[in-house]
């Protein structure tokens, strides 16, 4: 449940649903984010969900805060419906061209490199929220002994495919990008496509992705 | 059939086609993107009889040079920029808010934007672009809208399906001003920052850094001191949000922005300030002031009806 709204600004409303960052809070999360979205309320031109925020930008020609922040309190959640969770297997390539902050994560984890990645292709991932650069997917959670900070010193240029970890979660950088997440290994699979302007996110909100290891090879002949 | 079209003898330093901007995209990363400053955007395509919400070229410091090949058509600059027309071996010197009819020929040379950001370049006719989500704004970052995502580069060429057959002049008698007081409204964070920290955002002088782009506007001046913590959890940004990372100097959220971020937002700039603000040049002085939210409505229906009376104007 939205525990409190406030204005972000004059043209957008700051849906907080708690301090805590969990599946539960991110679903309800999701699910309001749905709802209002099926709505096609009049005047909201972008809705951004995130771990356990919601913000809803609106045209300040077409509505203010007031009004909005109304219609939202009084909206009818559908609690049942919006929870198909779409399973997704991301193929990872961990050669050493590609794992760039594996000798890192050993030190600061005290974790072995097998142990790492055998943790990480053994998890099954929630997507909490895409963004930040086109598609990307913030992928939760790692298990306790597997999170580490952000680099730091963040790299001008991290490339495309790259997965990375930093605290709970996992993600992939879906552009050549600058950032500071320590990766681990590199995908060959087109994670935002523009082009496809119906659904260009390969992983959304709400989805459970796995990774799988593949051979430099395969990584090479991925693509065809 | 013949074609009209630009050939881009100089393409300017960051030159890409804008419009309106793409909405409801921020939940896959997709900022709004779409011309800065609107209210230049609109004034251009109304001077040479576009709709408003056609796509315009917008150039930062300095423009692009056109050379023009086809029928005649009209162009009409906005903003605060030097631009010349060579026609043969005539040089007309260019005026703002005002159409010109270019020929078979002619060179259209946007020297440089004066005392600001970002100009505007409006053509009377239908660009040959290809559209992504409705829209044919140019995201560098993402590579999204015409152009293949990108800014123009030189040696390209711009064509023109259609020409708008009205060639009558029209002109608008303005002066794009300058502020440097830009208001803001409080940020959700706004109580992470110590009393010093508060004061010194609102009682200060910043200067605009030059590491300001589409992207985000990067702020310099005294620390503000930060007493809860310099990280929040990731969470969704909109334009004009006033984020303050670990060393205390402020970034403003533009057009291009990153969906979502995760520094405390110490304050977030009214929308009647926003199209002002992009035109601060880096070097430019900024000093904030805070209003309530019932005022920033007030006042952006103020902007709102003064660019609705300018445009009415042409």
């Amino acid at each position: 449940m939205i525990k409190n709204i406030l204005n972000l600004g004059d043209a957008a409303l700051y849906c907080d649903f708690g301090k805590e960052v969990n599946k539960e809070t991110n679903t309800q999360v999701i699910k309001y984010f749905k709802s209002i979205k099926e709505e096609n309320i009049d005047g909201i031109n972008n809705l951004t969900p995130s771990y356990n925020k919601l913000i809803v930008s609106f045209d300040l020609k077409k509505t203010n805060f007031k009004k909005l922040k109304n219609k939202i309190e009084n909206l009818n959640i559908n609690k049942d419906n919006y929870f198909k969770n779409k399973k997704i297997e991301i193929p990872v390539c961990i050669d050493e061209n590609f794992s760039l902050d594996i000798e890192r994560l050993e030190k600061k984890l005290t974790l072995s490199r097998e142990k790492i990645y055998e943790n990480f292709f053994l998890k099954e991932f929630f997507c909490y929220m895409t963004g930040f650069i086109a598609g990307m997917p913030f992928l939760g959670d790692l298990d306790k002994n597997m999170r580490v900070n952000r680099l730091e010193t963040p790299r001008v240029k991290v490339p495309r495919g790259s997965v990375g970890l930093t605290e709970q979660f996992a993600n992939i950088y879906t552009f050549d990008s600058p950032g500071g997440w320590n990766i681990i290994g590199n995908t060959p699979l087109t994670i935002f496509d523009s082009s496809k302007e119906d659904e260009p996110n390969l992983i959304n909100p709400g989805d459970l992705v796995t990774f799988k290891e593949i051979t430099k090879e395969q990584y090479i002949n991925y693509n065809g | 059939m013949v074609k009209n079209y630009f050939d881009i003898l100089r393409a300017g330093i960051n030159t890409t086609f804008q419009d309106q901007g793409r909405n409801n995209l921020y939940h896959i990363g997709i900022p709004f993107s779409g011309a800065m400053d609107n209210r230049n955007y609109l004034l251009s395509n109304k001077l040479v009889g576009n709709k408003l919400s056609k796509p315009v070229l917008e150039f930062a410091f300095q423009g692009p040079l056109l050379k023009y090949h086809g029928n005649k058509i009209n162009i009409a600059i906005t903003g605060d920029v030097n631009f010349e027309i060579k026609k043969n071996n005539n040089l007309i010197l260019g005026e703002c808010y005002k159409s010109f009819t270019l020929e078979n020929g002619d060179e259209l040379d946007i020297i440089s934007t004066n005392k600001s950001v970002y100009g505007y370049l409006a053509i009377g006719g239908e660009l040959e672009l290809k559209f992504q989500w409705s829209s044919c704004s140019v995201n560098t970052k993402a590579n999204i809208g015409s152009n293949n995502g990108k800014k123009l580069e030189d040696k390209q060429k711009i064509f023109v399906s259609k020409i708008n057959l009205n060639h009558n002049h029209r002109f608008l008698n303005y002066v794009n001003t300058k502020i440097e007081n830009i208001r803001i409204v409080k940020g959700t964070n706004f109580d992470y920052f110590s009393a010093q920290g508060k004061s010194d955002f609102l009682k200060n002088k910043f200067k605009v850094s030059k590491l300001s782009d589409r992207m985000g506007m990067r702020l310099e001046g005294k620390k503000i001191e930060n007493v809860i913590d310099t990280n929040i959890k990731s969470e969704g940004l909109v334009k004009g949000v006033i984020q303050v990372p670990a060393d205390g100097n402020p970034i403003i959220m533009l057009s291009d922005h990153g969906t979502i971020g995760g520094y405390p937002k110490i304050g977030v700039v009214i929308s009647a300030d926003y199209d002002k603000l992009v035109q601060l040049t880096p070097g430019s002085e900024i000093k904030f002031k805070e209003v309530d939210l019932i005022n920033a409505e007030t006042l952006f229906k103020l902007y709102d009806l003064e660019t609705q009376n300018l445009i009415s104007q042409i």
